[in-house]
């Protein structure tokens, strides 16, 4: 009996359901197929299938034919290996905890069954992404989990900036994923078939070929590498792409949590090292990896320090902590970002749940808004604790761990970029529990400054405004997943403490036989200085914000004001959204008014559409005059006919 | 014996007596008859032709013709009659509703 199938196929089931029943028979009771699918996935994925990945036994079965046309032969397939054992572990988990947490989020909405139907959906297509055997099963869940993320950002779809963010979503990641089509085509031309055994087994063949490309001869498998790379920039919101993942936050914070956090952004992720083996035949690819990846860890956490989105901030963070799971696959550690992905789920899942307690007790996004909420919700503030000691690397929580295999990584690695990322890395350690705890001492901490405003603009309008005395902690059913993800961003790391501190390092020699294990050379004390250098700067980053957001309260605003223009550029998110909106919205938009509409669909569509019924009309107008309704012509018109016909065989004879 | 050309000439000429009337006339009735006329120099036509090759299926053909004749003027002068009854007239340049 193959229990796995159950993984994918519960929540399948749990749609079909809600899709077609949610709506008129189970209303508010359709949470239920989709909680008991995904807690079932959950089971499963412990029960059955960890033991036998654990065992060191690999699962690779074809289920069925797709498609076979000539040599093209595609089956749908699931392979098992501790990578995807990791994600199924990942995905999950966190999906069940997420799942039972929206009852509560999402109660009394009136898409309820819709919310839960695309929920179960996803998880669907995310778990076939993670399951595949060949990279079309991996485009089928690719493309899915982005369908499903585009419903469920906009899934308040009457609300403008909601249905926009969903468009926005979909058409940045098009761009992404046009590259991983046309990588993953070269990868059938290259090999002659998708099944990634057969690729990754003859993959060192062509190390050094060449091929014409667009005209240019370049390297094949950079080429490929870095075509795969560009879905999972855009899948994963890595610069340039990455514009789409903060204005996801539209969607209710579930999605934002799961799709958004913890799950279909890390695809991407998951997709390089998966294909680690033909990364590793390039080191230009390798480098823009790690590049990219650190580029935009930097980048999304110098933004998040100035935002006042309280989830905006959180996506920012998100943005940041991929590029340092790319940062770990570009110098070779692919072990190192997996993990890191490993402990993210939690605590940025966690983050994100915790943040969507406070939005449904005060009913709006704005921290400026917030303040003194630690007395109302002690779970919440807690838990947000938490989380955020683990994202921003204290010693001794789950993101401590990751992280710090990820710095050492890069400052150990072989790679010729390994120092200049490392140095980025470092930086980003100072400024993510800088903004974390700049979040939570603006919720938390402080007066209650909201309240001024009549109407808040919250996600969620299921409710009117409340004052400060109705702010109360959320019902259990929402606590208790929370207080559950703070155990795994507690401790979700302790299965990868590094040998230095006294650990195995299992996890990375749990995925070794999938991402191998990279050369490092550095000693015990660089080992050391790497980590304490690294945690001295993050607990600089709390400090400081306890400074800022606590003592001397006035003081932010002051440097504001004393460095305006980076201020600026940083609020503004580094004019990235303006600089898009000249370069390629206006210009597609003046294109499609100006030639589509204009010429293509005005002269050229609607001439045609309208020009033939137009000529038809016209001639049958002359036509019809022959109907003239006097017998004697049709008469006439017959007898010269049969004399046409008859004097045509005799004289043709 | 008469030849077959003779019964030809007749079929001939009865067609052609049929088709003349049926172009030039205008009184419905007067049509009406000459389109029997036509059916009658087929069937002409079909009886010496059917004889002089020995093969009845001419005259059964023959046979169909008749009935089709009939049916075909029962039809026929029910329209006339209720043409009549409606515009009082039987003259077919006066009826052009079904004009285009």
């Amino acid at each position: 009996m193959k229990y796995y199938l159950l993984i994918p196929f519960l929540p399948l089931t749990a749609f079909v359901i809600n899709i077609l029943l949610g709506k008129e028979v189970l209303r508010d009771k359709a949470h239920w197929p989709s909680v008991l699918a995904v807690v079932g996935s959950f089971f499963v994925t412990i029960v059955s299938v960890l033991p036998q990945v654990m065992s060191g036994k690999v699962i690779n079965e074809d289920l069925y034919t797709w498609i076979v046309s000539g040599t093209f032969n595609v089956s749908v397939g699931f392979q098992i290996d501790p990578l995807t054992a990791v994600m199924l572990i990942v995905v999950t988990t966190c999906a069940s905890l997420i799942h039972i947490y929206a009852i509560g989020y999402m109660h009394g909405d009136t898409g309820y069954y819709r919310f839960f139907a695309y929920m179960s959906l996803f998880t669907f297509c995310m778990l076939m992404l993670v399951m595949a055997n060949n990279f079309l099963q991996l485009y089928f869940g690719w493309e899915g989990v982005g369908l499903c993320s585009y419903f469920l950002i906009g899934y308040y779809f009457n609300k403008k900036s909601a249905a926009d963010a969903g468009k926005k979503a979909f058409i940045v990641n098009r761009f992404g994923d046009f590259g991983f089509g046309i990588g993953v085509f070269m990868i059938f031309l290259t090999f002659g078939t998708l099944y990634y055994t057969p690729v990754f087994a003859n993959v060192a063949s062509i190390a050094g070929k060449t091929v014409n490309f667009l005209g240019w001869n370049v390297d094949l498998p950079t080429l490929i590498a870095l075509l795969l790379f560009c879905g999972a920039v855009g899948k994963s919101a890595q610069v340039p792409l990455h514009v789409w993942l903060p204005d996801a936050m539209e969607g209710p914070t579930p999605v934002s949590a799961l799709i958004h956090a913890a799950t279909m952004v890390t695809a991407g992720v998951f997709m390089v090292a998966r294909c680690s083996p033909i990364f590793n035949l390039s080191e230009i690819a390798m480098n823009t990896v790690a590049i990219i990846g650190a580029t935009t860890s930097l980048f999304a956490a110098t933004i998040a320090i100035t935002q006042n989105d309280i989830k905006r901030i959180i996506a920012y963070s998100t943005c940041s902590h991929l590029g340092l799971m790319f940062l770990a696959c570009g110098v070779g550690a692919y072990a190192a970002g997996i993990f890191h992905l490993y402990t993210h789920a939690f605590f940025k899942a966690l983050l994100f749940l915790a943040a969507g307690s406070v939005i449904h007790a005060v009913h709006t996004n704005d921290i400026q808004e917030m303040g003194g909420l630690k007395k109302y919700m002690p779970i919440t503030y807690a838990v947000f604790v938490l989380a955020a000691l683990s994202a921003g690397g204290v010693p001794g929580f789950a993101g401590f761990f990751s992280k710090d295999e990820i710095i050492w990584s890069a400052y150990a690695s072989h790679s010729s970029v390994g120092k200049l990322v490392w140095l980025m890395g470092t930086a980003v350690a100072f400024f993510t529990p800088f903004y974390t705890f700049r979040l939570i001492f603006l919720t938390f901490h402080g007066k209650y400054r909201g309240g001024h405003h009549e109407e808040h603009h919250g996600h969620d309008s299921h409710g009117s405004h409340h004052g400060e005395h109705h702010i109360h902690e959320s019902p259990k059913v929402m606590t208790i997943p929370l207080m559950l993800l703070a155990v795994g961003a507690v401790a979700a790391g302790w299965v990868g403490i590094p040998p230095i501190l006294g650990g195995g390092a299992h996890f990375a020699e749990f995925l070794k036989p999938v991402v191998g294990h990279p050369e490092f050379h550095g000693t015990h004390a660089e080992e050391w200085g790497v980590m304490g250098l690294s945690t001295a700067i993050a607990l600089c980053g709390i400090g400081l914000a306890a400074i800022f957001y606590l003592r001397k309260t006035d003081l932010p605003e002051k440097i504001a004001k004393q460095f305006s223009v980076i201020y600026n550029i940083l609020f503004h998110k580094y004019y990235i959204d303006e600089l898009y909106h000249y370069t390629i919205v206006k210009p597609t938009l003046w294109v499609a008014d100006k030639v589509i509409v204009a010429i293509t669909d005005a002269r050229i569509i609607e001439g045609i559409v309208n020009g033939v019924p137009g000529a038809i009309g016209k001639f049958s107008e002359k036509l019809r005059k022959v109907q003239t309704g006097l017998a004697h012509h049709y008469g006439i018109f017959m007898a010269a006919g049969a004399f046409f016909i008859i004097a045509l065989v005799l004289l043709l004879r | 014996m008469v030849p077959l050309s003779w019964y030809m000439m007749l079929s001939i000429a009865v067609f052609a007596i049929g088709v003349f009337g049926f172009l030039s006339r205008r009184n419905i009735i007067i049509m009406f008859m000459s389109i029997e006329l036509m059916l009658n120099a087929v069937n002409i036509n079909l009886i010496s032709l059917s004889h002089y090759l020995q093969d009845l299926r001419g005259q059964i053909l023959a046979f169909f013709v008749i009935a089709v004749a009939a049916a075909e003027a029962a039809i026929g002068l029910a329209i006339v009659i209720a043409l009549f009854r409606n515009k009082a007239t039987a003259h077919v340049d006066e009826v052009k509703e079904m004009q285009g």
